[in-house]
């Protein structure tokens, strides 16, 4: 046997040592842009001076910016709440089909979140042009008003979220999916002993047995939605006149279309602890319900 | 309380005939245990009175009710899960009261009734707890206290101990017993365990592929078996079966067995299997009914020995469990503690053919 350095000999220093590759790609990955974004973010336009929170309090004292958190806000509230209720009545309605029928469905219903978003948003923008594109055809065909889908504050606000939903519903569908399959069938037939009814057996049994899935797709969901870049981005630009710039999207048009990359990252940092606190909140109570059924 | 009757129900699932006619009439107050292998159809027959199964056809009525159709609801049975099926998220009480409180029986009754049974059962100290909390065998009292407090017509159980270790499944046992003694509610249960079988049932009914095979009291299938089936799945170490052939000598009739000695049949039997004399039949004995050559309880007066040499011995502390070979058969003997064989021992043991059971092999019928 080949005799180890001292230093090796000892477990917990083999331990860490075969930890290093996690602690270098976390450092290298996450912690280093995390802090330099930070360092960014308290540096004038030309990056030559310190300035402090004065990035910060510039944002602040902006009506733009202010806009910017409404939207992002209300961009991912609805949106999440609409994936997630569609993700639940889609994966109940294929937990109902017989397990040979599923895989189709299952496949077919996937699309949408397997295409890269900014392909399947290009397409989107199409349906969405106001002249020639499908949806507007259709409705003027039945004697409707065109929309102006893109154009309008409401209706380009009410695009983006609704192609944010296609393409995150399926997510939802799959986690959701996953979790009713793994509740065992007998509590359902206790549940029919019992005398509980559909709706019943909804709220008493499959509710409280995927809450902790639903609270984790929901605040993984929430993360992921309020960084949206990409439909924002291909959709409408932010515009027309801002109204439905997130986050990413005005972050990259002050930093990097403007050319002010130390505002920019005091935009994308502010997302930072409002994300932090709802993380912390979410998983403790999972957390609780997990050991309490465990 | 209710008689519940079972009249030609079929089940078959795609193409698998799983129940193949099903005729059985449960009295008000009836133990009923039905028993079999692994795949005999008697879960799907439980399941089917339950409500959680279609029937394919036939009838289920509970009292005078025909209940095919009726959800499992309305039909005012409960049933205990094999793996307790109770709510994870719920506490003790809560798994309880959760039927009670769907049919909105007032707060007041509901605690009352889950109290007595807590009270019945035991688990009285344990209301506020979730089931991850419990042991095995709590978990299967609170199944049971479920049942209870619905104050049901049926209890059906679908192999509630399995999952138990086997101490505690002794103790369930005998409070099953002691509950049914105190509710004397119709009771349906499901074991593929002989042992529970016997033990529980007013009556025993056998199974196996999808058809009753017998149905009588635990004494009446164990002693008189109707068929070889019966005769081999009840009793263990299982029943000896070995080839014989039914003669005639110095006028008694005489069962030879292969490669083993000849028995001579009681009167009442011969005369029952006289006109099977020269056939080939299959003799069915039991491991009790071949004993060591002095036994000093005096029941060898009417033995045959015959000369074995010893290939397995298995102390059981209460007796000894012992296995030889006749001809290509392996048999087994029950001998007391007295005696200390050793495997290789070349013994004489004595075979008792007053409880020979004579099988046709044609039918598979005891005769």
């Amino acid at each position: 046997m080949r005799v180890l350095p001292p230093l090796l000999r000892r477990k917990p220093a083999v331990a860490v040592l075969m930890c290093v590759p996690l602690f270098a790609l976390i450092l290298g990955l996450v912690a280093y842009p995390f802090f330099h974004a930070l360092f960014l973010a308290t540096l004038n336009k030309a990056e030559t001076a310190f300035v402090g929170l004065d990035n910060f309090t510039f944002l602040f004292g902006r009506q733009t910016f202010w806009m910017v958190v409404r939207q992002s806000l209300l961009f991912a509230l609805v949106a999440v709440v609409f994936k997630a209720l569609i993700g639940l009545a889609a994966a109940h309605a294929i937990n109902t089909i017989p397990t040979k029928g599923q895989r189709k469905w299952r496949g077919m219903m996937l699309i949408p979140w397997v295409i890269p978003p900014a392909l399947s948003t290009l397409g989107w923008w199409w349906l969405f042009e106001p002249t020639y594109s499908a949806i507007n055809w259709g409705l003027t065909k039945f004697a409707l008003p065109a929309v102006p889908w893109l154009s309008d504050t409401f209706w380009a606000r009410f695009s983006i979220i609704l192609v944010n939903v296609w393409v995150g519903a399926p997510f939802f569908l799959i986690m959701y999916l996953a979790a009713l399959k793994s509740i065992p069938g007998e509590l359902y037939e206790a549940a029919d002993m019992d005398g509980a009814g559909p709706w019943q057996k909804f709220f008493y049994i499959t509710l409280p047995m995927i809450r902790n899935i639903i609270a984790i797709t929901t605040l993984f969901s929430i993360i992921v939605t309020l960084a949206n870049f990409d439909i924002v981005r291909v959709l409408t630009q932010g515009g027309p006149l801002n109204s439905t710039h997130l986050f990413a999207t005005y972050a990259f048009r002050v930093g990097i279309e403007s050319g002010d990359i130390p505002l920019g990252a005091a935009v994308s940092l502010f997302m930072f602890p409002m994300l932090a606190i709802l993380a912390f909140i979410i998983l403790r109570n999972v957390r609780r319900r997990a050991a309490s059924l465990a | 309380m209710a008689d519940v009757t079972l009249q030609n129900l079929i089940k078959t699932f795609d193409t698998v005939e799983a129940v193949r006619g099903i005729d059985l009439r449960i009295p008000n107050n009836e133990f009923v245990v039905l028993v079999g292998p692994s795949g005999c159809g008697k879960s799907t027959v439980l399941r089917m009175v339950a409500g959680l199964e279609e029937v394919t056809s036939g009838d289920i009525r509970i009292g005078d009710t025909r209940v095919n159709d009726v959800p499992p609801k309305d039909r005012n049975i409960a049933m205990v899960f094999q793996n307790y099926a109770l709510y994870p998220h719920m506490t003790v009480a809560q798994n309880m009261s959760f039927g009670l409180r769907l049919r909105k029986v007032a707060k007041s009754e509901i605690r009352d009734k889950v109290q007595r049974a807590a009270d019945i059962l035991g688990i009285a100290e344990l209301l506020d707890r979730r089931p991850r909390e419990l042991s095995g065998g709590q978990r299967q009292r609170v199944a049971m206290g479920r049942a209870i407090v619905r104050d049901p017509e049926v209890f059906l159980f679908d192999e509630p101990l399995s999952n138990l270790d086997a101490k505690l499944r002794g103790q369930m046992r005998i409070e099953i017993q002691r509950l049914h003694q105190q509710l004397r509610t119709t009771t349906i249960y499901v074991t593929h365990d002989q042992v529970e079988a016997m033990t529980l049932a007013d009556r025993v009914v056998v199974m196996n592929a999808g058809r009753i095979e017998q149905a009588g009291i635990p004494d009446e299938v164990y002693h008189r078996p109707r068929t070889r089936f019966v005769a081999g799945f009840m009793g263990s170490p299982a029943m000896n079966f070995l080839d014989c052939q039914l003669t005639e000598e110095n006028g008694r009739t005489v069962a030879r067995l292969a490669a083993g000695p000849a028995l001579p049949l009681p009167a009442e039997q011969a005369a029952r299997v006289r006109s099977y004399t020269g056939r080939k039949l299959v003799a069915g004995l039991r491991p009790e009914n071949i004993r060591e050559a002095a036994s000093h309880d005096g029941t060898n007066s009417s033995g045959v020995p015959h000369d074995i040499s010893i290939d397995i011995v298995e102390p059981l502390g209460r007796e000894t469990i012992v296995y030889f070979r006749l001809g290509d058969a392996t048999l087994c003997a029950r001998v007391g503690t007295e005696v200390h064989p050793r495997a290789g021992e070349q013994t004489s043991l004595v075979f008792h053919p007053d409880r020979l059971h004579l099988i046709d092999p044609e039918t598979d019928l005891v005769l």
